[in-house]
Protein backbone atom coordinates (compact mmCIF):
# COMPACT_ATOMS: atom_id res chain seq x y z
CA UNK A 1 0.00 0.00 0.00
CA UNK A 2 2.94 2.36 0.78
CA UNK A 3 3.90 2.33 -3.01
CA UNK A 4 0.76 3.17 -3.92
CA UNK A 5 -0.05 6.10 -1.64
CA UNK A 6 1.51 8.55 -4.24
CA UNK A 7 -1.15 7.67 -7.06
CA UNK A 8 -3.96 9.16 -4.81
CA UNK A 9 -3.10 12.09 -7.07
CA UNK A 10 -3.23 10.50 -10.10
CA UNK A 11 -6.17 9.16 -12.03
CA UNK A 12 -6.07 5.42 -12.36
CA UNK A 13 -4.95 5.37 -8.49
CA UNK A 14 -8.03 7.26 -7.36
CA UNK A 15 -10.64 5.72 -9.37
CA UNK A 16 -9.80 2.59 -7.72
CA UNK A 17 -9.96 4.40 -3.96
CA UNK A 18 -12.95 6.22 -5.18
CA UNK A 19 -15.12 2.74 -5.51
CA UNK A 20 -13.05 1.95 -1.90
CA UNK A 21 -14.20 5.18 -0.51
CA UNK A 22 -17.74 4.36 -1.34
CA UNK A 23 -17.65 0.99 0.34
CA UNK A 24 -15.95 2.91 3.48
CA UNK A 25 -19.12 4.93 3.62
CA UNK A 26 -21.65 2.17 3.59
CA UNK A 27 -19.63 0.77 6.26
CA UNK A 28 -19.51 3.69 8.34
CA UNK A 29 -23.24 4.51 8.00
CA UNK A 30 -24.28 0.83 8.96
CA UNK A 31 -22.16 0.73 11.92
CA UNK A 32 -23.54 4.34 12.77
CA UNK A 33 -27.24 2.61 12.77
CA UNK A 34 -25.85 0.14 14.65
CA UNK A 35 -24.98 2.44 17.27
CA UNK A 36 -27.82 4.61 17.33
CA UNK A 37 -30.40 1.60 17.61
CA UNK A 38 -29.24 0.60 21.22
CA UNK A 39 -29.99 4.10 22.81
CA UNK A 40 -33.17 4.33 20.83
CA UNK A 41 -34.06 0.23 21.87
CA UNK A 42 -33.43 1.63 25.49
CA UNK A 43 -35.40 4.79 25.14
CA UNK A 44 -38.34 2.54 23.05
CA UNK A 45 -38.01 0.52 26.36
CA UNK A 46 -38.38 2.89 29.06
CA UNK A 47 -41.62 4.56 27.11
CA UNK A 48 -43.55 1.19 27.18
CA UNK A 49 -42.70 0.57 30.87
CA UNK A 50 -43.76 3.95 31.36
CA UNK A 51 -46.91 3.88 29.28
CA UNK A 52 -47.91 0.30 30.66
CA UNK A 53 -47.80 1.77 34.42
CA UNK A 54 -49.44 5.08 33.66
CA UNK A 55 -52.11 3.45 35.35
CA UNK A 56 -50.56 2.57 38.49
CA UNK A 57 -48.44 5.99 38.39
CA UNK A 58 -51.41 8.19 38.18
CA UNK A 59 -53.56 6.29 41.32
CA UNK A 60 -50.26 5.61 43.66
CA UNK A 61 -47.58 7.83 42.28
CA UNK A 62 -44.49 7.84 44.99
CA UNK A 63 -46.59 5.97 47.68
CA UNK A 64 -46.54 3.20 45.75
CA UNK A 65 -42.22 3.46 46.85
CA UNK A 66 -42.85 3.49 49.99
CA UNK A 67 -45.62 1.12 50.20
CA UNK A 68 -45.84 -2.34 51.67
CA UNK A 69 -48.66 -3.49 51.37
CA UNK A 70 -49.39 -5.97 48.12
CA UNK A 71 -53.10 -7.14 48.05
CA UNK A 72 -54.29 -7.55 44.21
CA UNK A 73 -57.63 -8.29 45.47
CA UNK A 74 -58.31 -5.03 47.24
CA UNK A 75 -56.10 -3.45 44.19
CA UNK A 76 -53.26 -2.00 46.94
CA UNK A 77 -49.82 -2.16 45.60
CA UNK A 78 -46.67 -0.85 46.99
CA UNK A 79 -43.26 -1.65 46.04
CA UNK A 80 -40.90 -1.22 48.93
CA UNK A 81 -40.64 -5.05 50.08
CA UNK A 82 -39.38 -5.44 46.79
CA UNK A 83 -37.25 -2.97 46.63
CA UNK A 84 -35.58 -4.32 49.34
CA UNK A 85 -35.73 -7.63 48.80
CA UNK A 86 -33.64 -7.17 45.46
CA UNK A 87 -31.26 -4.76 47.28
CA UNK A 88 -30.75 -7.11 50.15
CA UNK A 89 -30.04 -10.09 47.92
CA UNK A 90 -27.86 -8.73 45.77
CA UNK A 91 -25.86 -7.42 48.70
CA UNK A 92 -25.68 -11.00 50.39
CA UNK A 93 -24.53 -11.91 46.92
CA UNK A 94 -21.85 -9.63 46.61
CA UNK A 95 -20.11 -9.70 50.36
CA UNK A 96 -20.04 -14.17 49.78
CA UNK A 97 -18.84 -14.09 45.98
CA UNK A 98 -16.37 -10.61 45.98
CA UNK A 99 -14.21 -12.24 48.57
CA UNK A 100 -14.38 -15.56 46.93
CA UNK A 101 -13.52 -14.23 43.52
CA UNK A 102 -11.27 -12.00 44.00
CA UNK A 103 -9.46 -14.47 46.26
CA UNK A 104 -9.62 -17.31 43.36
CA UNK A 105 -8.66 -14.40 40.86
CA UNK A 106 -5.25 -13.26 42.61
CA UNK A 107 -4.66 -17.03 43.45
CA UNK A 108 -5.33 -18.49 39.43
CA UNK A 109 -2.74 -15.27 38.74
CA UNK A 110 -0.14 -14.73 40.91
CA UNK A 111 -0.04 -18.19 42.87
CA UNK A 112 -1.42 -21.33 41.18
CA UNK A 113 0.94 -23.58 39.04
CA UNK A 114 0.80 -22.78 35.25
CA UNK A 115 -1.19 -26.04 34.60
CA UNK A 116 -3.59 -25.77 37.02
CA UNK A 117 -4.85 -22.09 35.84
CA UNK A 118 -6.42 -22.74 32.33
CA UNK A 119 -8.49 -25.74 33.43
CA UNK A 120 -10.12 -23.84 36.95
CA UNK A 121 -10.66 -20.80 34.91
CA UNK A 122 -12.67 -22.55 32.88
CA UNK A 123 -14.45 -24.62 35.01
CA UNK A 124 -15.48 -21.34 37.05
CA UNK A 125 -16.60 -20.16 33.56
CA UNK A 126 -18.42 -23.13 32.60
CA UNK A 127 -20.80 -21.85 35.95
CA UNK A 128 -22.22 -18.95 33.88
CA UNK A 129 -23.41 -20.95 31.25
CA UNK A 130 -25.40 -22.88 33.57
CA UNK A 131 -29.46 -22.10 33.08
CA UNK A 132 -30.69 -20.40 36.09
CA UNK A 133 -33.44 -22.51 36.32
CA UNK A 134 -31.16 -25.16 37.09
CA UNK A 135 -29.03 -23.16 40.26
CA UNK A 136 -32.84 -22.77 40.72
CA UNK A 137 -33.74 -26.80 40.94
CA UNK A 138 -30.55 -27.32 42.61
CA UNK A 139 -31.24 -24.84 45.21
CA UNK A 140 -34.14 -26.95 46.13
CA UNK A 141 -32.91 -29.96 46.42
CA UNK A 142 -29.56 -29.97 47.20
CA UNK A 143 -28.57 -26.33 48.85
CA UNK A 144 -31.82 -25.99 51.07
CA UNK A 145 -31.66 -29.06 52.86
CA UNK A 146 -27.96 -28.26 54.16
CA UNK A 147 -28.68 -24.84 54.57
CA UNK A 148 -31.82 -25.54 57.01
CA UNK A 149 -30.24 -28.68 58.85
CA UNK A 150 -26.34 -27.30 59.17
CA UNK A 151 -25.46 -24.27 58.07
CA UNK A 152 -28.70 -21.55 59.33
CA UNK A 153 -28.72 -23.47 62.80
CA UNK A 154 -24.80 -23.06 63.68
CA UNK A 155 -25.63 -19.48 61.97
CA UNK A 156 -28.13 -18.84 64.51
CA UNK A 157 -26.41 -20.45 67.45
CA UNK A 158 -22.61 -18.17 66.96
CA UNK A 159 -23.77 -14.78 65.19
CA UNK A 160 -27.40 -15.17 66.96
CA UNK A 161 -26.80 -11.94 68.55
CA UNK A 162 -26.86 -10.09 65.50
CA UNK A 163 -30.80 -9.48 64.48
CA UNK A 164 -29.94 -10.85 60.87
CA UNK A 165 -29.34 -14.19 62.14
CA UNK A 166 -32.33 -14.58 64.54
CA UNK A 167 -35.53 -16.09 64.32
CA UNK A 168 -37.57 -19.15 62.55
CA UNK A 169 -35.77 -21.67 59.80
CA UNK A 170 -37.76 -21.89 57.03
CA UNK A 171 -35.50 -23.03 54.19
CA UNK A 172 -36.37 -20.48 51.87
CA UNK A 173 -35.15 -17.38 52.86
CA UNK A 174 -32.65 -14.41 51.59
CA UNK A 175 -29.66 -15.53 53.02
CA UNK A 176 -30.56 -18.80 50.63
CA UNK A 177 -31.46 -16.45 47.56
CA UNK A 178 -28.25 -14.72 48.56
CA UNK A 179 -26.39 -17.50 48.71
CA UNK A 180 -27.26 -18.70 45.20
CA UNK A 181 -26.88 -15.32 43.47
CA UNK A 182 -23.44 -15.15 45.00
CA UNK A 183 -22.85 -18.41 43.41
CA UNK A 184 -24.33 -17.53 39.94
CA UNK A 185 -22.33 -14.10 39.95
CA UNK A 186 -18.70 -15.71 41.05
CA UNK A 187 -18.59 -16.82 37.37
CA UNK A 188 -18.37 -13.06 36.37
CA UNK A 189 -16.60 -11.49 39.38
CA UNK A 190 -13.93 -13.64 38.75
CA UNK A 191 -13.16 -14.34 35.28
CA UNK A 192 -13.58 -10.17 34.43
CA UNK A 193 -10.81 -9.82 37.80
CA UNK A 194 -8.82 -12.39 36.32
CA UNK A 195 -7.97 -10.60 33.13
CA UNK A 196 -7.77 -7.46 34.81
CA UNK A 197 -4.96 -8.89 37.39
CA UNK A 198 -3.30 -10.73 33.96
CA UNK A 199 -3.06 -7.12 32.58
CA UNK A 200 -0.92 -6.01 35.49
CA UNK A 201 2.81 -5.43 33.57
CA UNK A 202 5.47 -7.79 35.40
CA UNK A 203 7.16 -4.75 36.19
CA UNK A 204 5.03 -3.95 38.95
CA UNK A 205 5.48 -7.28 40.17
CA UNK A 206 8.78 -7.35 39.73
CA UNK A 207 9.14 -3.62 41.45
CA UNK A 208 7.48 -4.81 44.80
CA UNK A 209 9.36 -7.97 44.42
CA UNK A 210 12.52 -6.27 44.52
CA UNK A 211 12.32 -3.98 47.35
CA UNK A 212 11.94 -7.15 49.48
CA UNK A 213 8.12 -7.38 49.45
CA UNK A 214 6.98 -11.65 49.72
CA UNK A 215 4.99 -12.79 46.93
CA UNK A 216 1.58 -11.93 49.11
CA UNK A 217 2.38 -8.61 49.68
CA UNK A 218 2.94 -7.88 45.73
CA UNK A 219 0.15 -8.95 45.18
CA UNK A 220 -1.38 -7.15 47.56
CA UNK A 221 0.19 -3.85 47.63
CA UNK A 222 1.00 -3.71 44.23
CA UNK A 223 -0.68 -5.84 41.90
CA UNK A 224 -4.18 -5.53 43.22
CA UNK A 225 -4.10 -1.58 43.99
CA UNK A 226 -3.06 -1.37 40.27
CA UNK A 227 -5.87 -3.22 39.20
CA UNK A 228 -8.26 -1.88 41.41
CA UNK A 229 -10.66 0.11 38.94
CA UNK A 230 -10.77 -3.02 36.84
CA UNK A 231 -12.00 -5.13 40.14
CA UNK A 232 -14.66 -2.55 40.52
CA UNK A 233 -16.03 -2.77 37.45
CA UNK A 234 -15.85 -6.42 37.84
CA UNK A 235 -17.88 -6.22 41.00
CA UNK A 236 -20.43 -3.63 39.35
CA UNK A 237 -20.89 -6.73 36.13
CA UNK A 238 -21.62 -8.95 39.15
CA UNK A 239 -24.24 -6.44 41.25
CA UNK A 240 -25.81 -6.06 37.84
CA UNK A 241 -25.68 -9.27 37.58
CA UNK A 242 -27.69 -9.78 40.96
CA UNK A 243 -29.99 -7.31 40.69
CA UNK A 244 -32.01 -8.81 37.48
CA UNK A 245 -31.81 -12.16 38.37
CA UNK A 246 -35.21 -13.54 38.78
CA UNK A 247 -35.80 -17.27 38.61
CA UNK A 248 -33.88 -18.89 40.68
CA UNK A 249 -34.01 -16.30 43.64
CA UNK A 250 -37.68 -16.47 42.62
CA UNK A 251 -37.73 -20.39 43.39
CA UNK A 252 -35.45 -20.23 46.58
CA UNK A 253 -36.37 -16.72 48.22
CA UNK A 254 -39.88 -17.87 49.55
CA UNK A 255 -41.87 -15.05 47.87
CA UNK A 256 -43.38 -13.38 51.04
CA UNK A 257 -44.22 -9.73 50.61
CA UNK A 258 -42.73 -8.20 53.42
CA UNK A 259 -39.85 -6.83 54.84
CA UNK A 260 -37.89 -8.99 57.93
CA UNK A 261 -34.68 -7.85 59.48
CA UNK A 262 -33.70 -11.66 59.50
CA UNK A 263 -31.85 -13.09 56.17
CA UNK A 264 -33.53 -16.43 57.63
CA UNK A 265 -36.98 -14.88 57.04
CA UNK A 266 -38.51 -15.60 52.91
CA UNK A 267 -38.59 -12.22 50.83
CA UNK A 268 -39.41 -11.18 47.87
CA UNK A 269 -37.63 -9.82 45.17
CA UNK A 270 -39.03 -6.91 41.86
CA UNK A 271 -38.19 -9.36 39.36
CA UNK A 272 -39.26 -12.63 41.26
CA UNK A 273 -42.94 -10.67 41.59
CA UNK A 274 -43.09 -9.72 37.81
CA UNK A 275 -41.77 -13.81 37.21
CA UNK A 276 -44.76 -14.99 39.29
CA UNK A 277 -47.77 -12.63 38.45
CA UNK A 278 -47.58 -11.11 35.26
CA UNK A 279 -49.26 -14.09 33.70
CA UNK A 280 -52.02 -14.50 36.13
CA UNK A 281 -52.58 -10.42 37.03
CA UNK A 282 -56.66 -10.12 36.16
CA UNK A 283 -57.30 -6.31 36.67
CA UNK A 284 -55.51 -3.31 34.03
CA UNK A 285 -54.38 -2.14 37.48
CA UNK A 286 -52.27 -4.89 38.46
CA UNK A 287 -50.73 -5.19 35.19
CA UNK A 288 -50.08 -1.78 35.63
CA UNK A 289 -48.94 -2.45 38.82
CA UNK A 290 -45.87 -4.79 37.70
CA UNK A 291 -45.22 -2.34 34.99
CA UNK A 292 -44.40 0.23 37.58
CA UNK A 293 -42.45 -2.52 39.54
CA UNK A 294 -40.47 -3.54 36.40
CA UNK A 295 -39.93 0.50 35.57
CA UNK A 296 -38.57 0.80 39.70
CA UNK A 297 -35.81 -2.11 38.90
CA UNK A 298 -34.60 -0.40 36.07
CA UNK A 299 -34.51 2.71 37.98
CA UNK A 300 -33.10 1.22 40.66
CA UNK A 301 -30.51 -0.77 38.46
CA UNK A 302 -29.52 2.62 36.49
CA UNK A 303 -29.11 4.49 40.34
CA UNK A 304 -27.05 1.41 41.38
CA UNK A 305 -24.57 1.76 38.30
CA UNK A 306 -24.69 5.04 38.63
CA UNK A 307 -23.39 5.03 42.06
CA UNK A 308 -20.42 2.45 40.61
CA UNK A 309 -19.61 4.81 38.02
CA UNK A 310 -18.88 7.21 40.36
CA UNK A 311 -17.05 4.55 42.37
CA UNK A 312 -14.83 3.47 39.76
CA UNK A 313 -14.04 7.07 38.78
CA UNK A 314 -13.26 8.14 42.07
CA UNK A 315 -11.13 4.78 42.46
CA UNK A 316 -9.03 5.18 39.44
CA UNK A 317 -8.64 8.97 39.87
CA UNK A 318 -7.63 8.75 43.49
CA UNK A 319 -5.15 5.43 42.50
CA UNK A 320 -2.90 8.57 43.51
CA UNK A 321 -4.72 8.61 47.01
CA UNK A 322 -4.45 5.04 48.12
CA UNK A 323 -1.94 5.67 50.90
CA UNK A 324 -2.94 2.52 53.11
CA UNK A 325 -1.52 0.31 50.58
CA UNK A 326 0.95 -0.98 53.19
CA UNK B 1 22.84 10.56 55.99
CA UNK B 2 25.65 10.23 58.25
CA UNK B 3 23.48 8.59 60.69
CA UNK B 4 22.79 5.91 58.39
CA UNK B 5 26.58 5.39 57.30
CA UNK B 6 27.38 4.90 61.32
CA UNK B 7 24.39 2.20 61.55
CA UNK B 8 25.46 0.28 58.93
CA UNK B 9 28.76 0.29 59.89
CA UNK B 10 28.04 -0.34 63.32
CA UNK B 11 25.71 -2.92 62.53
CA UNK B 12 27.09 -6.52 63.02
CA UNK B 13 28.34 -8.47 60.37
CA UNK B 14 27.87 -6.02 57.67
CA UNK B 15 30.70 -3.86 58.77
CA UNK B 16 31.50 -2.27 55.41
CA UNK B 17 33.20 -5.15 53.66
CA UNK B 18 35.62 -4.49 50.87
CA UNK B 19 34.28 -6.48 48.32
CA UNK B 20 30.64 -5.92 48.53
CA UNK B 21 29.62 -8.47 45.47
CA UNK B 22 31.38 -11.43 44.54
CA UNK B 23 30.68 -14.30 42.02
CA UNK B 24 32.55 -17.12 42.11
CA UNK B 25 31.97 -19.70 39.37
CA UNK B 26 28.56 -18.88 38.70
CA UNK B 27 26.57 -20.80 36.18
CA UNK B 28 22.94 -20.05 35.51
CA UNK B 29 20.48 -22.06 32.66
CA UNK B 30 16.50 -21.71 32.12
CA UNK B 31 15.69 -24.89 31.78
CA UNK B 32 17.89 -26.83 29.60
CA UNK B 33 19.43 -23.51 27.76
CA UNK B 34 22.68 -22.35 29.35
CA UNK B 35 22.82 -18.44 29.52
CA UNK B 36 25.40 -17.99 32.15
CA UNK B 37 28.73 -19.70 32.19
CA UNK B 38 31.57 -19.95 35.15
CA UNK B 39 31.05 -16.05 36.03
CA UNK B 40 33.72 -15.17 38.71
CA UNK B 41 34.19 -11.20 39.67
CA UNK B 42 34.56 -8.97 42.40
CA UNK B 43 33.12 -5.66 43.72
CA UNK B 44 34.46 -3.55 45.51
CA UNK B 45 32.48 -1.52 48.20
CA UNK B 46 31.65 2.27 46.93
CA UNK B 47 32.17 1.94 43.38
CA UNK B 48 30.17 1.73 39.98
CA UNK B 49 30.90 -1.53 38.06
CA UNK B 50 29.74 -1.16 34.18
CA UNK B 51 28.14 -4.58 32.44
CA UNK B 52 29.07 -4.19 29.23
CA UNK B 53 27.89 -6.53 26.19
CA UNK B 54 26.25 -7.59 23.35
CA UNK B 55 22.57 -8.07 22.99
CA UNK B 56 21.63 -11.49 24.67
CA UNK B 57 24.73 -12.21 26.33
CA UNK B 58 23.39 -12.52 29.37
CA UNK B 59 24.02 -9.54 31.65
CA UNK B 60 20.74 -8.65 32.21
CA UNK B 61 20.68 -12.24 33.59
CA UNK B 62 23.62 -12.10 35.59
CA UNK B 63 22.25 -8.73 37.26
CA UNK B 64 19.21 -10.23 37.63
CA UNK B 65 20.95 -13.26 39.28
CA UNK B 66 21.88 -11.37 42.53
CA UNK B 67 18.56 -10.32 43.53
CA UNK B 68 17.19 -13.74 42.57
CA UNK B 69 14.70 -11.83 40.14
CA UNK B 70 14.97 -14.89 38.10
CA UNK B 71 13.53 -16.85 40.63
CA UNK B 72 10.62 -16.29 39.17
CA UNK B 73 11.26 -17.89 35.74
CA UNK B 74 9.96 -21.61 35.71
CA UNK B 75 12.94 -24.41 35.07
CA UNK B 76 15.68 -21.62 36.39
CA UNK B 77 18.62 -23.08 37.43
CA UNK B 78 22.46 -22.54 38.75
CA UNK B 79 25.34 -23.84 40.06
CA UNK B 80 29.04 -21.69 41.75
CA UNK B 81 28.18 -19.06 44.20
CA UNK B 82 26.93 -15.49 44.59
CA UNK B 83 27.79 -13.32 47.67
CA UNK B 84 26.19 -9.86 48.47
CA UNK B 85 27.12 -8.17 51.55
CA UNK B 86 28.41 -11.06 53.31
CA UNK B 87 25.05 -13.32 52.16
CA UNK B 88 25.34 -16.10 50.05
CA UNK B 89 22.72 -15.32 47.82
CA UNK B 90 21.57 -18.81 47.03
CA UNK B 91 21.86 -20.28 50.36
CA UNK B 92 18.81 -22.14 50.67
CA UNK B 93 18.61 -20.72 54.89
CA UNK B 94 18.87 -16.87 52.95
CA UNK B 95 15.94 -14.84 52.86
CA UNK B 96 14.70 -13.47 50.13
CA UNK B 97 13.03 -10.66 51.49
CA UNK B 98 16.48 -9.55 53.56
CA UNK B 99 18.06 -10.37 50.08
CA UNK B 100 16.31 -7.70 48.57
CA UNK B 101 16.19 -5.10 50.67
CA UNK B 102 20.30 -5.39 51.06
CA UNK B 103 19.82 -5.32 47.19
CA UNK B 104 18.15 -2.76 45.70
CA UNK B 105 17.11 -2.58 42.14
CA UNK B 106 16.39 -0.35 39.25
CA UNK B 107 15.00 -1.27 35.84
CA UNK B 108 14.93 -0.78 32.59
CA UNK B 109 11.83 1.25 32.01
CA UNK B 110 10.52 3.75 35.03
CA UNK B 111 8.10 1.54 36.74
CA UNK B 112 6.34 3.49 39.50
CA UNK B 113 3.57 2.27 41.77
CA UNK B 114 0.49 4.05 40.72
CA UNK B 115 0.38 5.74 44.37
CA UNK B 116 1.37 8.82 45.39
CA UNK B 117 4.96 10.00 44.94
CA UNK B 118 4.94 9.94 48.30
CA UNK B 119 4.33 6.25 48.76
CA UNK B 120 5.93 5.04 46.44
CA UNK B 121 9.40 6.18 48.12
CA UNK B 122 7.58 5.01 51.50
CA UNK B 123 6.55 1.16 50.13
CA UNK B 124 10.14 -0.20 51.23
CA UNK B 125 10.41 1.06 54.48
CA UNK B 126 6.36 0.57 55.69
CA UNK B 127 6.85 -2.93 53.83
CA UNK B 128 9.83 -3.61 55.87
CA UNK B 129 9.46 -2.22 58.95
CA UNK B 130 12.33 -0.28 58.96
CA UNK B 131 11.47 2.74 60.94
CA UNK B 132 8.76 3.98 63.14
CA UNK B 133 6.31 5.26 61.46
CA UNK B 134 6.35 8.66 62.06
CA UNK B 135 10.15 9.02 61.03
CA UNK B 136 8.74 8.05 57.12
CA UNK B 137 8.63 11.48 55.80
CA UNK B 138 12.13 11.69 57.01
CA UNK B 139 13.26 8.84 55.20
CA UNK B 140 11.29 9.91 52.18
CA UNK B 141 12.92 13.19 51.90
CA UNK B 142 16.28 12.07 52.66
CA UNK B 143 16.07 9.47 49.85
CA UNK B 144 14.29 12.07 47.30
CA UNK B 145 17.37 14.76 47.99
CA UNK B 146 19.52 11.39 47.36
CA UNK B 147 18.32 11.00 44.36
CA UNK B 148 17.95 14.46 43.10
CA UNK B 149 14.30 14.70 42.58
CA UNK B 150 13.26 16.30 45.91
CA UNK B 151 13.45 19.72 44.72
CA UNK B 152 10.93 18.88 41.48
CA UNK B 153 8.69 17.18 43.99
CA UNK B 154 8.75 18.66 47.28
CA UNK B 155 5.31 20.19 46.77
CA UNK B 156 3.36 17.51 45.09
CA UNK B 157 4.61 14.68 47.13
CA UNK B 158 1.27 13.74 47.27
CA UNK B 159 0.17 13.70 43.74
CA UNK B 160 0.44 10.65 41.51
CA UNK B 161 3.97 9.55 40.59
CA UNK B 162 2.85 8.31 37.34
CA UNK B 163 2.26 12.21 36.42
CA UNK B 164 6.06 12.92 36.61
CA UNK B 165 8.60 12.53 33.26
CA UNK B 166 9.77 9.66 32.47
CA UNK B 167 13.28 10.89 33.47
CA UNK B 168 11.57 12.00 37.12
CA UNK B 169 9.67 8.54 36.86
CA UNK B 170 13.16 6.92 36.95
CA UNK B 171 14.59 8.72 39.44
CA UNK B 172 11.46 8.18 41.88
CA UNK B 173 12.37 4.52 41.40
CA UNK B 174 15.91 5.28 42.67
CA UNK B 175 14.70 6.78 45.74
CA UNK B 176 12.20 4.03 46.15
CA UNK B 177 15.02 1.41 46.01
CA UNK B 178 17.11 3.71 48.79
CA UNK B 179 14.08 3.52 50.95
CA UNK B 180 15.28 0.16 51.80
CA UNK B 181 18.74 1.65 52.74
CA UNK B 182 20.19 -1.20 50.36
CA UNK B 183 24.01 -2.07 50.32
CA UNK B 184 23.86 -2.79 46.36
CA UNK B 185 22.19 -0.98 43.79
CA UNK B 186 21.59 -2.95 40.61
CA UNK B 187 20.84 -1.17 37.57
CA UNK B 188 19.34 -2.41 34.39
CA UNK B 189 19.99 -0.58 31.66
CA UNK B 190 18.27 2.45 33.42
CA UNK B 191 18.65 4.94 30.73
CA UNK B 192 17.38 3.23 28.30
CA UNK B 193 13.76 4.80 27.82
CA UNK B 194 15.04 8.52 28.52
CA UNK B 195 16.01 11.11 26.57
CA UNK B 196 19.91 12.61 26.95
CA UNK B 197 18.92 15.06 29.46
CA UNK B 198 17.38 12.93 31.83
CA UNK B 199 20.11 10.46 30.76
CA UNK B 200 22.34 12.77 32.34
CA UNK B 201 21.05 13.59 35.37
CA UNK B 202 20.62 9.53 35.83
CA UNK B 203 24.69 9.56 35.32
CA UNK B 204 25.12 12.72 37.66
CA UNK B 205 22.95 10.87 40.02
CA UNK B 206 25.21 7.48 40.19
CA UNK B 207 28.31 9.26 40.50
CA UNK B 208 26.43 10.84 44.09
CA UNK B 209 25.19 7.36 44.80
CA UNK B 210 28.64 6.19 44.98
CA UNK B 211 29.65 7.67 47.67
CA UNK B 212 27.18 5.20 49.71
CA UNK B 213 26.58 2.62 47.83
CA UNK B 214 27.73 -0.01 45.53
CA UNK B 215 26.78 0.44 42.36
CA UNK B 216 26.33 -2.33 39.56
CA UNK B 217 24.89 -1.04 35.89
CA UNK B 218 23.79 -2.94 32.80
CA UNK B 219 24.14 -0.69 29.70
CA UNK B 220 24.00 -0.82 26.01
CA UNK B 221 25.80 2.65 25.75
CA UNK B 222 29.63 2.16 25.83
CA UNK B 223 30.39 5.98 26.42
CA UNK B 224 27.68 5.71 29.63
CA UNK B 225 29.82 3.21 30.92
CA UNK B 226 32.94 5.23 30.56
CA UNK B 227 31.60 8.17 32.09
CA UNK B 228 30.23 6.67 35.24
CA UNK B 229 31.80 3.18 35.72
CA UNK B 230 35.40 2.63 37.79
CA UNK B 231 34.84 -0.91 36.63
CA UNK B 232 34.08 -2.80 33.87
CA UNK B 233 32.91 -6.00 32.57
CA UNK B 234 32.51 -7.31 29.38
CA UNK B 235 30.51 -10.02 28.90
CA UNK B 236 29.78 -12.24 25.38
CA UNK B 237 27.74 -15.44 24.70
CA UNK B 238 27.42 -15.80 28.62
CA UNK B 239 31.03 -15.23 29.74
CA UNK B 240 33.08 -12.81 31.41
CA UNK B 241 35.57 -12.02 28.47
CA UNK B 242 37.26 -9.37 30.77
CA UNK B 243 37.11 -7.09 33.75
CA UNK B 244 39.39 -4.70 34.41
CA UNK B 245 39.40 -0.74 35.51
CA UNK B 246 37.13 1.10 32.94
CA UNK B 247 39.90 3.11 31.50
CA UNK B 248 41.72 0.07 30.90
CA UNK B 249 38.62 -1.71 29.23
CA UNK B 250 38.51 1.62 27.05
CA UNK B 251 41.87 2.56 26.26
CA UNK B 252 43.89 -1.12 26.00
CA UNK B 253 41.34 -3.78 26.09
CA UNK B 254 43.74 -7.18 26.44
CA UNK B 255 40.73 -9.47 25.03
CA UNK B 256 40.57 -9.19 20.95
CA UNK B 257 36.80 -9.22 21.29
CA UNK B 258 36.40 -6.64 24.05
CA UNK B 259 38.77 -4.58 21.49
CA UNK B 260 35.90 -5.53 18.42
CA UNK B 261 33.05 -4.95 20.76
CA UNK B 262 34.22 -1.36 22.02
CA UNK B 263 35.05 0.03 18.66
CA UNK B 264 31.73 -1.10 17.35
CA UNK B 265 32.86 -3.67 15.35
CA UNK B 266 29.84 -6.13 16.16
CA UNK B 267 26.68 -6.52 19.02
Amino acid sequence: MTAGEPAITEEPGAAVLQGRAVGDTVFKAALTIAVLAVPALLGFLVWELWVGSRLAIERYGFDFITGTTWDPVAEEFGALPLIVGTLTSAAVALVIAVPLSLGVAIYLTEFSPKWLRQPVAFVIELLAAIPSVVYGLWGIFVLIPVLKDHVFPFLRDTLGFLPLFQGPIYGNSMLAAGIILAIMVMPYIMSVSREVLMAVPASQREAALGLGATRWEAAWTAVVPYARSGIVGAVILGLGRALGETMAVTMLIGNRHEIAASLFAPGYTMAAVIANEFTEAASDIHYAALSYVALSLFVVTVIVNGLARILIWRVSRGQAGGGQGV
Amino acid sequence: MTATQADREAAPGTSAPEVALEARAFSFSYGPRQTLFDISIRMQARSVTAIIGPSGCGKSTFLRSVNRMNDLIPGAGYQGEIRVAGMSVFDPSTDLVTLRRQVGMVFQRPNPFPKTIFDNVAYGPRLNALVPRREIPEVVEQCLRQAALWDEVKDRLDQPATGLSGGQQQRLCIARALGNRPEVLLMDEPCSALDPIATQKIEELIFELKQQYTIVIVTHNMQQAARVSNMTGFFDAGRLIEFDATTQIFTAPKHERTEAYITGRFG
